[in-house]
């Protein structure tokens, strides 16, 4: 159990510079896709800024208090994109019959799944998020301490996690149900829209949802909302921003299950 | 000390219909209480029509699936159960789809496999070379597998499955599709990495000419049970297919009166007569040439494939 676990990230490492080292088997190619990527990307926030040249605040967000909560969107989506996006092609995998050569190699398949076709130009996302990040706090007024810094690393990472895990889960999902990817999308690149903005301005009923049914809300709403000292919705406490690790724990806790779940059906159906 | 053990193996599988609103569920056992055993260095083909339960077998050889009844051991482990330690010591080539990564050069698949299998950099190149000139697959390097045809995707696929020197090597049907140069060349191959590191190959296959070129013994199957195992020969003798006896006389005549054997076919002056593989020829050559006007004859054998198609045909049930 524990010897698989200690050698994944370098069974991980090399399967993605495999696909590192044939993109950049064409430079100028990379380049020019990198780039279209971050401007894309980039878009909704150009949105988000074109919006307050008509308002002043929105859901009681200033446009650098809004940036925060975009880049912590965007870059926790970028980067569980880059390292777990590819997961989703699993269904393609099963249904071409294709996935059990990941099942006869001595790599686990959850690690060739989610290398298949690693894309680095995906790091666009998250490249222009950080930028998005710099301007956010160099017009912010935050009381930096060193524990407000660790937490909001700590927080980045747990927001991560959380849609790593989701990818994951709507990965094993396609187990049951092969056309299931769209499913999972939703969840991940709409996930990632929905928490660009401050949650509470949808209502009750969808801060709830995102709260305890799909924790999107622990991706960066909750440790945001702590940083700039404001306070929670719904009457929650405004700790409630520190829990993020403990909600990243559950969830890769569940997308391990699922996981595990899936594969033990598709080797038991062969379908 | 036996390589691969089966006993009593079973699978099952649900497959669901659906007629108008109705939903049935219905078990298919695709393979059904298979017992065999396989020695080092044994090359066996696994043949059987289609649906018989070749691929399911192989399938639970590797560990891909999971037995619903029985157990298997290959390399002395439960292959399910410890899929990913065997996968080290195991070579699986799927005919119908490679197992390289289709976008990637030929050479950089290899790169990685090296690196999967902690296969020592020596004996990489070793093996590397061997099967680059062996296969001929020095101007393939370079290509993308997704741009190499079939016959040269195939012989990069098996180079992959042997570059961790496995101890053995499933085959499943490695020579679709390919041309008769291809497919000569590929057993050449497979006869001499047998020969050489002793490496077991359970082979399925199709091609009759598969068999007959490679396999030491062959196992037939048929609605997942097992209906024949033994050496080719054995095969051919066990099945009471008809020999062919042709002659040909001076002249046209109606079917010619033979004890011992029919005429199936008259062809102008030709006439083809069937007889039991149990009779010997020479009597009925002698009743022959003293009533008829015999120029000519040949004996022909049954051919392997008349002999499958006689063990498939009776399913007793």
């Amino acid at each position: 159990m524990v010897e698989p676990i200690l050698r994944a990230p370098s069974q991980y490492w090399m399967l993605i510079m495999m696909w590192v080292r044939s993109s950049m088997a064409y430079p100028a190619s990379f380049v020019l896709m990198l780039f279209s990527s971050m401007v894309l990307t980039v878009m909704d926030f150009v949105a988000i800024v074109l919006m307050f040249s008509h308002i002043s605040s929105f859901g009681g967000f200033s446009l650098a208090e809004m940036a925060l909560l975009y880049a912590t969107a965007s870059i926790t989506l970028g980067i569980a994109d880059l390292f777990t996006g590819s997961i989703e092609r699993v269904g393609e995998r099963i249904r071409t019959g294709t996935f059990d050569a990941y099942l006869i190699r001595p790599v686990p398949a959850f690690l060739q799944t989610a290398a298949d076709g690693f894309a680095l130009r995906r790091i666009g996302r998250p490249l222009q998020a950080l930028v998005v990040m710099v301007f956010a706090f160099s017009r912010l007024d935050v009381d930096w301490t060193v524990a407000r810094g660790i937490m909001l690393v700590v927080s980045i990472a747990a927001g991560t996690v959380i849609f790593g895990a989701i990818f994951v889960l709507g990965a094993a999902f396609q187990f049951v149900s092969v056309d299931s990817a769209e499913l999972a999308n939703s969840f991940t690149y709409g996930g990632q829209t929905l928490t660009q903005y401050p949650l509470a301005v949808f209502g009750k009923e969808i801060v709830r949802a995102v709260t305890f049914v799909v924790p999107l809300a622990f991706v960066n709403y909750y440790p945001v909302l702590y940083l700039l000292g404001k306070p929670a919705p719904l009457g929650l406490p405004s700790w409630i921003g520190l829990l993020s690790p403990l909600v990243a724990v559950v969830m890769v806790a569940l997308a391990s299950l699922a996981w595990r779940g899936g594969l033990r059906r598709y080797r038991s159906t062969g379908s | 000390m036996p390589v691969i053990e089966l006993s009593d193996v079973s699978r099952a599988f649900t497959v669901t219909s659906r007629a108008g609103l109705r939903r049935t569920k219905r078990e298919v056992r695709a393979v059904d209480g298979m017992s065999f055993t396989v020695e080092p260095g044994e090359v066996m083909g696994y043949i059987g029509p289609n649906g018989a339960g070749k691929s399911t077998t192989i399938k639970m050889l590797t560990g891909i699936l999971v037995p619903s009844g029985g157990s298997i051991r290959v390399a002395g482990v439960d292959p399910s159960r410890h899929r990913l330690k065997l996968a080290k010591r195991i070579g699986v080539v799927f005919g119908q789809r490679t197992t390289l990564w289709w976008d990637l050069p030929l050479k950089d698949s290899f790169a990685v496999l090296q690196k999967m299998y902690g296969v020592p950099m020596a004996r990489h190149r070793e093996n590397l070379a061997t099967f680059v000139e062996l296969l001929d697959l020095g101007d393939l390097l370079d290509v993308p597998v997704r741009q190499l045809s079939l016959g040269q995707r195939m012989r990069g696929d098996i180079a992959a499955a042997l570059l961790h020197d496995p101890e053995i090597v499933y085959l499943d049907e490695p020579t679709i599709g390919l041309d008769v140069i291809s497919k000569a060349r590929l057993r050449e191959f497979l006869a001499e990495i047998n020969a050489a590191r002793r490496t077991t190959i359970i082979l399925t296959t199709h091609d009759l000419d598969d068999i007959e070129a490679l396999c030491t013994r062959v196992m037939v199957i048929d609605h997942g049970h097992q209906i024949f195992d033994g050496t080719l020969d054995g095969l051919k003798s066990s099945q009471s297919a008809p020999r062919t006896l042709v002659v040909d006389l001076a002249t046209s005549l109606p079917p010619i009166v033979v004890e011992g054997a029919t005429v199936t076919k008259v062809d102008g002056p030709r006439q083809h007569l069937s007889f039991p593989p149990t009779t010997s020829a020479a009597p009925l050559l002698a009743q022959i040439a003293a009533n008829y006007p015999l120029v000519d004859l040949s004996v022909a054998e049954p051919t392997i494939e008349s002999v499958i198609t006689q063990l498939y045909a009776p399913t007793p049930s």
